[in-house]
């Protein structure tokens, strides 16, 4: 039998497949971190499902100790659905990237938040379809070039977070692939939060999209460009950590602290836990411009979950009708005999 | 009608109900059809509804019927009715081309003005005539005034009061064949339990429909009905849908897996679905999800992790789920799609029945993508092959499809409620102690003789492992694009689904076996077919019957049988996909085809004068 107690380390979710993604693809790295953030939360490698779609992420699942199953294209959050309702034990993780979850898959990719099935949807999102050698994606911007728009794309794209609160979503975090301590931070956060959790990680694709995050990810500006939202902490970032987000009315508005009047006290602590999703769609939709792009856990509220409501509901009809087969049920309705 | 009564001593007979699809035709039928199960009939129904929920009130398109044989030997629900119920000149017009040659028609005479007439589409204020009916055979009854004046004194609106019309007509026709009203008032009041007025209101019609039969019967000729030794036990009246989900749960209890639906609503399939979202009181997980794709694959996710595996739907959505089903005959994994068929192709007659999916089932994937087919012959065997398409699955490690149709599906017949220790043991194939235990376990290890992969269910220590789509290694199970491996697991997977055939029945020959002529069937056209076959031999055209419900893979001893017959005949609801099955087959057999696809069944008297002109030939 298993010992509950039994601590882990990040090889024990490791197996011995080499790893074919391409030298420098940031999933290298999150794969390293996701395999750091099991360990951390201690859920045995045998209750733990990795399921994938198809693409370059698609084929996380192959470089885990754990079960996986590598799916078809798009299908990754039905089928992730489907496994932890009928086995809820079980630690269930989605990996997907942005054209299998939010383009082929993104009616079930809303439809899995909104249910708020308790699964971990990782999505790996460098704006780009690699395995396909170069096309846009949903989540290229306005103008983007590639093999399938040679003059641009005349489309605007999805923002995920955005997809995430209109599907009604309760778990909302982002990384970048080379934040390997805030993308630890954020996946163990996703997986102990009950319900969906939706993890963006802005990753590069070395080949096809390389630097397409660059400009909030570049160490020479990271730190300016981007927000580390904690919460109970106040909403701090910049390289001396001197600028503040403050309330501006209905908006948000980057401010430096000692500047123009504002003082530590105006800069806004960050509540991931409260009910309403009107701040944290604004913070999650914060790109880098003209306010830092967040990090870390956005949005992590309690509500009821599919899979456990679900149970809830068997059990209480169960107990109330009292039938324990088949036959019993057929007898209680409308039957006659022949003799 | 005729001038004397009489009663006349029939071993079945045919009603049919028509009327406006708001009339509640569908429920009047039902309830004639419960009550005289419960008397010892057989019974075997065909609701014929329109695909409109309320189409125009009093227009063509919006008749909805429901027919329905009780009685003896009863296999259909006849070609043609004793007894045509017509609630409206519409229902008249559209139905009685159904009415048999001095069968009686009751219409609700209320509903013939001039206005009704138009709306049908009738150019003369006289329909009877205009239709060519002889008044003698047509009871002409005022059911909306009678139907009224009944309820007079409840206080119930005009329009509750007209609602009750059709349960006038059934108190008519359970009179006409000798119904106690015991029965149907019990079954009203299941239907209207939180509604006691309406109920009571109900009751009330039920009761002067009969006494009014009961007053004019000097007018009429009444029937009896024989009724049928039937097999002690206890008896339910159920439909194909219903058995095919209660036929899930046999599996479930059997195998001791819980059961999992995931589906999404298509008609005729839905009440699969509705029944199964009801047996959560027997622990049964029916998810409604947002599509069919998605219905498909969180049956595959609880499949990987280890429920018994359900999805349903009809044609339309079979197409849908094609690339998940072919997922789960790669990672070799127990699923089970209910097909319902319908009229195709595209959305086609949704309402409608047809036997048309069945290459779609059979080669509907990309690939090389054998898996196993079976169909139920009758309403109540859904139950048996829903089980059998379980025990497959589960003991086989494949999808399996089972192609019911929208007949058999709405269609209803008496059933015997079953003891479960009269179904075999489903024996999930788990990975073999020892080898798990020598280390050696590989995800595409597989059963020597029955070629089958073993089930590791994730939760259990030591047996992690990653399936997928991507073509795998025949023995470690890692992914492989090797040219040769890849040819040897394409001829793995036809040969898993081929020794299937080493576990189901074989195929059995009724009527006069020693007959020249082998009539053959498949799926819901058994009754049809039994029926065509048995008159045929009555007539002196001897015939041999044989009946197909495992399609893929085929009986082991199919082509013995087909080579014993000079003269082989099958016959099915579509051009003739089932003949080219076989055909491939047995080149040198030539197979007569006898087709129809018109979204509606056979007609045992079409069949047999088919049959007779091939026979000729």
């Amino acid at each position: 039998m298993e010992n509950e107690t039994k601590t882990y380390t990040p090889a024990d979710y490791k197996n011995g497949q080499s790893v074919r993604w391409c030298p420098g693809c940031g999933d290298h790295a999150i794969l390293n971190t996701l395999h750091k953030a099991m360990a951390t939360l201690g859920v045995p490698p045998h209750r733990t499902a990795v399921i994938s779609g198809i693409g370059c992420s698609s084929r996380l699942p192959y470089y885990m100790a754990t079960y996986g199953f590598h799916t078809i294209h798009g299908r990754a959050a039905a089928i992730a659905t489907g496994f932890k309702i009928a086995n809820p034990e079980m630690t269930v993780w989605q990996i997907s990237g942005d054209g299998d979850g939010l383009a082929i898959g993104g009616n079930h990719f809303i439809h899995a938040v909104r249910r708020n099935i308790d699964i971990n949807i990782v999505l790996f999102n460098n704006k780009i379809y690699g395995l396909t050698k170069g096309q846009y994606s949903p989540t290229s911007p306005r103008g983007f070039v590639s093999k399938s728009s040679p003059y641009g794309t005349v489309e605007d794209p999805f923002i995920p977070a955005e997809l995430v609160f209109g599907a009604r979503g309760n778990f909302f975090a982002r990384s970048i692939d080379v934040e390997l301590a805030t993308s630890q931070e954020v996946l163990t956060a996703a997986a102990r939060h009950k319900g969906t959790s939706v993890t963006e990680i802005l990753q590069n694709c070395v080949i096809f999209n390389n630097g397409i995050h660059n400009a909030v990810t570049d160490r020479e500006f990271r730190a300016d460009r981007t927000i580390h939202l904690r919460h109970g902490e106040k909403m701090l970032f910049g390289a001396n950590n001197d600028r503040g987000l403050v309330q501006d009315g209905f908006l948000l508005k980057a401010v430096t602290i000692g500047q123009d009047g504002y003082t530590i006290d105006d800069v806004l602590v960050h509540d991931a836990h409260t009910p309403s999703n009107f701040l944290h769609q604004q913070l999650a939709m914060m790109d880098g411009t003209d306010l830092p792009l967040a990090v870390g856990v956005i949005r992590d509220v309690e509500a009821p979950t599919y899979n456990d409501t679900l149970d809830e509901q068997v059990r209480e009809v169960r107990a109330r009708k009292g039938f324990d087969t088949l036959r019993s049920m057929v007898l209680a309705g409308n039957t006659w005999e022949v003799k | 009608m005729s001038e004397e009564h009489q009663v006349k001593t029939l071993d079945k007979v045919v009603v049919r109900f028509s009327g406006d699809s708001g009339d509640g035709m569908q429920l009047a039928g039902n309830i004639f059809t419960n009550v005289s199960a419960a008397l010892g009939c057989q019974v075997s129904t065909f609701p014929d509804y329109p695909a409109e929920i309320r189409a125009p009130q009093g227009s063509l398109s919006g008749v909805s019927g429901f027919q329905v044989s009780v009685g003896m030997n009863v296999h259909t629900p006849g070609d043609s009715c004793d007894v045509l119920v017509a609630m409206n000149p519409a229902a008249l017009k559209q139905n009685i081309r159904f009415l048999k040659p001095g069968g009686i028609v009751i219409v609700d005479i209320d509903a013939f003005k001039p206005t009704d007439l138009r709306k049908a589409l009738f150019e003369t204020d006289d329909a009877l005539a205009e239709l060519g009916i002889d008044e003698k055979y047509v009871l002409q009854v005022p059911i909306t005034q009678l139907t009224r004046n009944a309820l007079a004194e409840t206080g119930l609106d005009n329009k509750s009061m007209l609602k009750c019309r059709n349960i006038f007509a059934l108190g008519l026709v359970c009179w006409l064949f000798d119904r106690p009203l015991e029965e149907a008032v019990a079954h009203l009041g299941s239907k209207f339990a939180r509604k006691p007025a309406i109920f009571e209101a109900n009751k009330l019609v039920l009761q002067a429909g009969f006494d009014y039969g009961h007053n004019v019967h000097a007018s009429v000729p009444t029937y009896r009905i024989e009724s049928m030794e039937a097999r002690p036990g206890i008896y339910t009246d159920i439909n194909g849908n219903t058995a095919t989900a209660w036929g899930l749960i046999m599996a479930a209890e059997k195998s001791g897996l819980p059961l999992f639906l995931g589906s999404y609503p298509i008609t005729p399939a839905t009440d699969i679905l509705h029944e199964l979202a009801k047996r959560k009181d027997l622990g049964v997980k029916a998810v409604q999800m947002e599509d069919e794709i998605a219905g498909v694959c969180s049956a595959i996710g609880a499949s990987f992790a280890g429920n018994l595996a359900v999805t349903s739907t009809s044609g339309p959505g079979l197409a849908l789920k094609s690339e998940g089903i072919g997922l789960a005959v790669m990672a070799e994994l127990p699923l089970v799609v209910i097909d319902v068929q319908r009229g195709g192709p595209s959305t086609g007659l949704p309402t409608k029945t047809e036997q048309t999916d069945l290459m779609q089932a059979l080669y509907g994937r990309n690939g090389e993508s054998p898996l196993a087919v079976v169909a139920p012959a009758t309403p109540t065997d859904c139950f048996d092959m829903a089980f059998e398409a379980c025990r497959i699955a589960v003991e086989h490690m494949t999808p399996v499809i089972l192609l019911s149709d929208a007949f058999i599906g709405n269609g209803a017949s008496a059933w015997r409620v079953p003891e479960a220790s009269e179904y075999p043991e489903i024996k999930p194939r788990r990975v073999p102690e020892e080898l798990k235990a020598s280390g050696e376990w590989q995800p595409y290890c597989r059963d020597a003789e029955s070629l089958v992969r073993y089930w590791a269910v994730p939760g259990t220590e030591g047996l992690g492992h990653r399936v997928g789509g991507l073509e795998k290694d025949c023995n470690t199970g890692a992914i492989s694009t090797d040219p040769v491996n890849h040819e040897k697991m394409v001829h793995t997977r036809r040969e898993k689904i081929a020794r299937i055939a080493r576990d189901i029945p074989e195929l059995e020959v009724l009527c006069d076996k020693d007959a020249d002529t082998l009539l053959i069937g498949w799926g819901g056209t058994y009754g049809h077919l039994y029926a065509a076959a048995s008159e045929l031999c009555a007539k002196g055209v001897s015939t041999a019957f044989a009946h197909f419900r495992y399609i893929n893979p085929l009986p082991a001893n199919t082509l013995d049988v087909l080579r014993r017959y000079k003269r082989v005949i099958v016959a099915e609801l579509n051009t003739g996909m089932f003949a080219d099955w076989l055909q491939c087959r047995v080149p040198d057999i030539f197979i007569h085809r006898i087709n129809k696809v018109q979204g509606q069944p056979f007609l045992v008297g079409e069949l047999v004068k088919a049959v007779e002109k091939i026979v000729a030939e």
